[in-house]
C-alpha cells in the first residue's frame, strides 16, 4: 500500500534530510515515527502526501509513485489519505462544521451527500454537538477533532498524522490517540510521527526511528527485540524545525 | 459558482488595488483606443484623398497631340495606372474659371497649359508609387513639369504612422503596469489565503480548481477596464467631434476586439502572478 525504496532527500540550504530509506506500510497498520526534531519525519510525511519528492528512490503510495505522478494524480491521491498537523490548521473563520465540509467542497463531492457525511464525521470524532463552534470556542483537544474529523471525511485508507499531541495536554493527547487507535481499529491505516516516548511504550505498534535522516530501527524488522527506546531522544545539533514544516 | 463568488470575495479583500487594476487596465485600452481612432481617422481620410491622388503632367505648348496621345497610351499601360485623362487647354481654363468663383475672370485663354491627369489603382497610391510613376512621367521630353501633391501625401502618411507607434507604445507600457498592479493584488489576495489554499491543496483540490477564482477575478478586472476604455474613448471622441473635426468611431468588431483584449491583461497578470505565488504557499 506503501512502500518507500531507497528513498533519499536534500535540500538546497539546509543539506541531506533523509538517506537510504526503505520500509513498506501494510494495510490497516499503525506505524509511529520517531525520532529527534530535525531527524526527518515530516519530511518522510511530506513524501507520503507527495508535497515533495525525493532526490533518490521511489515513493510509491497507493498506485501513484513519485516518480510519475502528475498533479492531477497527486490530488486525487490525497483524497483518499488523511492528514493531520500539530497545529490543527483550521479556518478560524469558519465553524468546525463548515471547516469539514471545506475539504468535500473544494474536491467537487456531490452537494447531497456533503450534509451527512460531515455529520456522520463529526459524529465519530465526538463533537457533534459542537458542530457550530468556531475554533477559537473549542479546546486544543477539540480542535485537533475538527481536524481529524476534516481528515476522515472521505474515508482515507491512510491517516498521515504529524505531532498530532504535540500542543496537547495529557488529557487531550490520551483522548486524540484513543480517537486515533479507534480509527485503526475500523480499518484505517494510521501514520503518525510523534517525540511522545510514553505514547510509544504503552502500546504495542510498530515503531520505525529515524536519526539523522537515516532509519536506525524498525519493530517489524527486529519483532524480538521490539523495543520502544528506552532513552529520550538526543536532540540533534542539525536539527532544523524550520526546513521540515509546510 | 463557487469560484465566481470566491473571485470576488478576493476583490474585495483590496478594493483600492481592484480598482486600481481596472483603472490601468482602461488606461492602456484607451491609450491604444485614442491613437487607433486617430489612426483609423487618418487612414480614412488618406483613402479619400487617395482616390483623388493623381499624377498631373503639364504638356508644353508645341507639342504634338499625335505624341501626347501615344504617351498617353504608354502610361495607360504602366502597372499601377488606372485611368489616363488628356485635358486641354480649354478645359483647364473651364475647371480653374468655376474653380475660383468670382475670381473667373483673372484667367485668360491660353495662359493654362494643357495636361494629362493619371489616377492610379487602390493599393497603388503610398508615397514611393506616386513618385516612381511621377519619374517615369518625366522622362518624356514634352512634359515641363509634373505634380503629384508629394508633400502632404507623405505627412498624412507619416502622421498615421507616428499615431500608430505613439499608441501602441503608450498602450504597451499602460498593460505593463496593469499586468503588474493586477499580479501584485492576486499576490494580496494569495497570501492572505496562504491557509486556506495550502489546506485545499492537502485535501486533494486540484490545482485548476485552486487557480480558478483568480482568473476568473482578472478576467472580470480585464472586461471592467475595457468597458471603462470604451466610455472614455467615446468621450473623447464625442468631444473632438462636438469642437473640431466630423472623425469615424470604431465598428463593432474594433470594439469587441478591445474588451477582450481587456480581458486578455487581465487572465494574463492573474495567471502570470498565480502561478509564481502559488508556488510559495
Amino acid at each position: 500500500m506503501i512502500r518507500l525504496t531507497d528513498v533519499a532527500k536534500e535540500y538546497p540550504r539546509s543539506g541531506v534530510a533523509l538517506a537510504q530509506i526503505t520500509f513498506e506500510v501494510r494495510k490497516g497498520e499503525f506505524v509511529f515515527l520517531t525520532g529527534p526534531s530535525g531527524s526527518g519525519k515530516t519530511t518522510i510525511l511530506k513524501l507520503l502526501y507527495m508535497d515533495d519528492k525525493p532526490n533518490q528512490g521511489e515513493v510509491w503510495v497507493n498506485g501513484v509513485s513519485s516518480l510519475n505522478a502528475s498533479g492531477r494524480e497527486i490530488s486525487r491521491l490525497r483524497r483518499r489519505l488523511g492528514i493531520v498537523f500539530q497545529d490543527f490548521r483550521l479556518l478560524e473563520d469558519r465553524t468546525a462544521e463548515a471547516n469539514v465540509r471545506f475539504a468535500l467542497e473544494v474536491t467537487g463531492a456531490p452537494k447531497a451527500t456533503i450534509r451527512a457525511k460531515v455529520s456522520r464525521a463529526l459524529t465519530q470524532v465526538g463533537l457533534a454537538s459542537k458542530a457550530t463552534s468556531y475554533p477559537r470556542e473549542l479546546s486544543g483537544g477539540e480542535q485537533q477533532r475538527v481536524a481529524i474529523a476534516r481528515a476522515l471525511i472521505n474515508d482515507p485508507f491512510v491517516l498521515i498524522a504529524d505531532e498530532p499531541t504535540g500542543n496537547l495536554d495529557e488529557r487531550a493527547t490520551r483522548g486524540v490517540f484513543q480517537l486515533l487507535r479507534d480509527i485503526n481499529a475500523s480499518g484505517t491505516a494510521v501514520i503518525m510521527a510523534t517525540h511522545d516516548l510514553d505514547l510509544v511504550r504503552r502500546s504495542n505498534y510498530r515503531t520505525i526511528e529515524l536519526n539523522h535522516g537515516r532509519l536506525v530501527f524498525d519493530s517489524a524488522e527486529s519483532p524480538l527485540s521490539a523495543r520502544p527506546p528506552d532513552e529520550p531522544f538526543q536532540e540533534s545539533e542539525a536539527a532544523n524545525d524550520t526546513q521540515e514544516s509546510v | 459558482m463557487r469560484s465566481v463568488s470566491e473571485a470576488l470575495t478576493a476583490s474585495r479583500r483590496a478594493p483600492l488595488l481592484s480598482m486600481l487594476g481596472v483603472v490601468t487596465i482602461a488606461f492602456s485600452l484607451f491609450a491604444f483606443g485614442l491613437f487607433g481612432l486617430v489612426a483609423i481617422n487618418i487612414r480614412k481620410a488618406l483613402d479619400q484623398v487617395e482616390e483623388r491622388v493623381e499624377v498631373r503632367a503639364f504638356v508644353s505648348d508645341s507639342t504634338e497631340i499625335e505624341a501626347v496621345v501615344a504617351a498617353m497610351k504608354d502610361v495607360g499601360e504602366f502597372p499601377e495606372v488606372a485611368r489616363v485623362d488628356y485635358v486641354s487647354k480649354e478645359q483647364a481654363l473651364e475647371r480653374a474659371r468655376k474653380e475660383m468663383g468670382e475670381f473667373a475672370d483673372v484667367f485668360e485663354a491660353g495662359v493654362l497649359p494643357a495636361s494629362i491627369e493619371v489616377y492610379l489603382r487602390s493599393g497603388m497610391r503610398d508615397p514611393t508609387t506616386v513618385k516612381s510613376v511621377a519619374d517615369r512621367i518625366r522622362t518624356y521630353h514634352f512634359i515641363d513639369d509634373v505634380r503629384y501633391g508629394e508633400e502632404w501625401v507623405e505627412k498624412l502618411y507619416r502622421l498615421r504612422n507616428i499615431a500608430t507607434v505613439a499608441g501602441i507604445a503608450l498602450g504597451v507600457a499602460f498593460a505593463a503596469v496593469a499586468i503588474i498592479i493586477i499580479g501584485a493584488t492576486i499576490r494580496m489576495t494569495v497570501l492572505a489565503r496562504a491557509k486556506e489554499i495550502s489546506i485545499m491543496r492537502l485535501v486533494g483540490a486540484t490545482d485548476m480548481f485552486i487557480r480558478l477564482p483568480f482568473l476568473i477575478d482578472g478576467l472580470v478586472k480585464g472586461v471592467l477596464g475595457g468597458l471603462l476604455a470604451l466610455v472614455f474613448v467615446w468621450v473623447a471622441n464625442r468631444v473632438v467631434n462636438e469642437y473640431f473635426i466630423e472623425t469615424i468611431f470604431f465598428n463593432r468588431e474594433m470594439i469587441f476586439l478591445g474588451i477582450v483584449g481587456g480581458a486578455f491583461m487581465g487572465v494574463l497578470g492573474s495567471l502570470v502572478s498565480v502561478g509564481r505565488h502559488l508556488r510559495r504557499v
